[in-house]
């Protein structure tokens, strides 16, 4: 049987630590981001070229994702919400390099991914609206519902983790099966398919990311949207 | 093999075929409304197809739950050994 998707294979040791291959895969991810925005951004020009046009083009659409969810100022949750979706996108597409399994196939790259977006709420929702203003929103609409607020923090974290867990690796587990059943270029539709089921993931992360903060963060925005 | 492990088998495919279900019908429902108001109103495409995307990942995480309930009896059972 295939090894189980829930354990981990130890890449190499650094000293007493050993360093899993979602760690050196997730590293290399990051460096490559940031190489890759230290190169699209080193010459900018009125003129824009086709990476910096490209840039631009993700930058507006996550502006205007941003204010229409939120219904706030962009700025300061510009750089969160696109780190979050780019590093996403390109951790789940990074199935496609030959041996490299996506880091967000592995449960704890998810439940860090989670957790930071579970301080981001409710850093912003301490930012905006101060401690009492913030401890005030778990009242809404009733005192009733104090519990279920707290409840839901925890539980809107955990299907975050476990949504995007679930979808990444079952796709790296049907492409295992079928490779091992059907054989070489079998799996090729399947690879595709996972592309299409990577980038909606990425997408619905930050979306949901954003809905939670602009929830922490004021009903305000949201209301006079609709 | 024991008797746990072979129940845990179908333990697990029980999970993710009934856990199925739901999940199926409730998005059928959820596009088909989707497809509906967008027929009704084209330019409120946009708006809605982002709801819809975001509503249908909260049903799917319905049978995820069950996807990772049937791993979990499969690969980290905690009453094998």
């Amino acid at each position: 049987m295939k090894s189980s998707p829930l354990a981990l294979e130890p890449g190499f040791q650094l000293g007493p630590v050993p360093v899993s291959k979602p760690v050196i895969v997730t590293w290399a991810l990051m460096a490559a981001l940031v190489l890759a925005s230290l190169l699209v951004t080193r010459r900018l020009s009125l003129r824009p070229g086709t990476g910096q046009s490209a840039l631009e083009l993700f930058v507006e659409t996550l502006d205007q994702q941003i204010r229409d969810t939120i219904g706030a100022d962009p700025a300061p949750y510009r750089a969160l919400l696109g780190t979050i979706f780019l590093f996403v996108l390109v951790a789940n597409w990074s199935s496609l390099v030959p041996g490299v399994e996506p880091p967000t196939a592995r449960l704890e790259t998810d439940a860090a991914l989670a957790l930071i977006v579970f301080f981001a709420t409710i850093y912003h929702g301490l930012r905006t609206r101060g401690p009492l203003g913030y401890l005030a929103t778990f009242a809404e609409p009733s005192i009733i519902m104090i519990p279920l607020n707290l409840v839901e923090q925890i539980t809107r974290t955990f299907s975050l983790v476990v949504r995007l867990f679930g979808n990444i690796m079952s796709g790296v587990f049907v492409i295992g099966v079928v490779l091992s059943l059907a054989g070489l270029l079998v799996p090729i539709p399947l690879m595709a398919l996972d592309l299409l089921t990577g980038a909606v993931q990425a997408y619905i992360f930050a979306t949901l990311a954003m809905v939670f903060i602009g929830s922490a963060v004021d009903g305000q925005g949201s209301r006079a949207r609709d | 093999m024991d008797d746990i492990q072979y129940i845990s088998v179908i333990a697990a495919a029980v999970a993710v075929s009934f856990g199925a279900i739901g999940p199926a019908l409730a998005e059928g429902k959820a596009v088909a409304a989707a497809m509906e108001a967008i027929a009704r109103q084209p330019e409120a495409a946009g708006v809605l197809s982002r709801t819809l995307f975001v509503g249908l990942a909260m049903i799917e995480t319905m049978a995820i739950y069950c996807l990772v309930i049937a791993l979990l009896l499969l690969f980290a059972n905690p009453f094998v050994k």
